[in-house]
């Protein structure tokens, strides 16, 4: 098992690249096990969804 | 006041969209001197160039267009004077989030509402423009060029003169995982 630092590394590795199948089946196993990293991953995919947001509505945040 | 198309009147852009293109440069560039000189280096260079505005797009569009690679460029410049890959050991806000088995010291706290709800929120973007003030202006500028210009690992580290994608990999968890750090406190754990 992969720990909870290497998951949160391939969970941010994953936003910029395709991870290679073996990374791939180690984060999403230990997504599965752990109770921490999903939240994590949801941080992260809110902070890009916020910052593409920010970056189309060009400084117009409600 | 909107422009006719075709028809610019270069005295009121100081005016009209001064404050917008400082914003814009400050938050990628994360310096305030360097965002002046390229907002006033994009003037300079639109009203140089004031023949080639087609009128297709709205003047804001144009000097955004044009402020983008003042930014590039700015970045290219720079790039010769601070080596992005001695970074390593320098600002790290991701360094005290595991113990030494590579295990949480501090479980991530989940968001308390939907993620569809929580970018509708003033309060949301107030702390979201605060933490990026706070990251180490390295990790910001790094932050903003992946996800605000969207571009590309590789393109990244050929304007900075990266290393290689696995370097700026690791920057980009500082980055992130300092965001989401500073979010936590500032906002997702937050009562209402």
């Amino acid at each position: 098992m992969i720990t909870c630092e290497e998951a949160a590394r391939l969970i941010s590795d994953s936003l910029d690249r395709k991870l290679p199948l073996r990374q791939r089946v180690a984060l999403r196993m230990h997504l599965l096990m752990c109770k921490f990293c999903p939240t994590f991953r949801q941080q992260l995919i809110l902070l890009r969804d916020a910052a593409s947001r920010y970056r189309e509505e060009a400084y117009t945040p409600p | 006041m909107k422009e006719e198309q075709g028809n610019l009147n270069p005295d009121t852009w100081l005016k009209d969209h001064g404050d917008y293109l400082f914003r814009y440069a400050l938050m990628r560039l994360r310096d305030k001197t360097a965002a002046e000189e390229t907002v006033q280096e994009t003037f300079l260079a639109a009203l140089k160039g004031k023949d080639q505005f087609k009128g297709q797009a709205s003047v804001r569009t144009w000097l955004v267009g044009i402020l983008k690679h003042k930014i590039m460029d700015y970045f290219r410049k720079s790039s010769r004077e601070f080596s992005f890959s001695e970074l390593a050991s320098l600002e790290d806000p991701s360094q005290d989030l595991f113990d030494q088995n590579g295990r949480w010291k501090a479980e991530p706290v989940p968001l308390r509402d939907d993620p569809e709800d929580v970018l509708e929120k003033k309060e949301f973007w107030k702390a979201f423009e605060a933490c990026i003030s706070s990251l180490p202006k390295r990790l910001a500028q790094i932050f903003a060029l992946r996800e605000f210009e969207g571009l590309r690992g590789e393109e990244i580290c050929n304007l900075l003169g990266i290393s290689s994608t696995n370097h700026l990999g690791v920057l980009m968890f500082r980055a992130r995982a300092g965001l989401a750090r500073c979010l936590e406190t500032n906002w997702f754990g937050k009562k209402e």
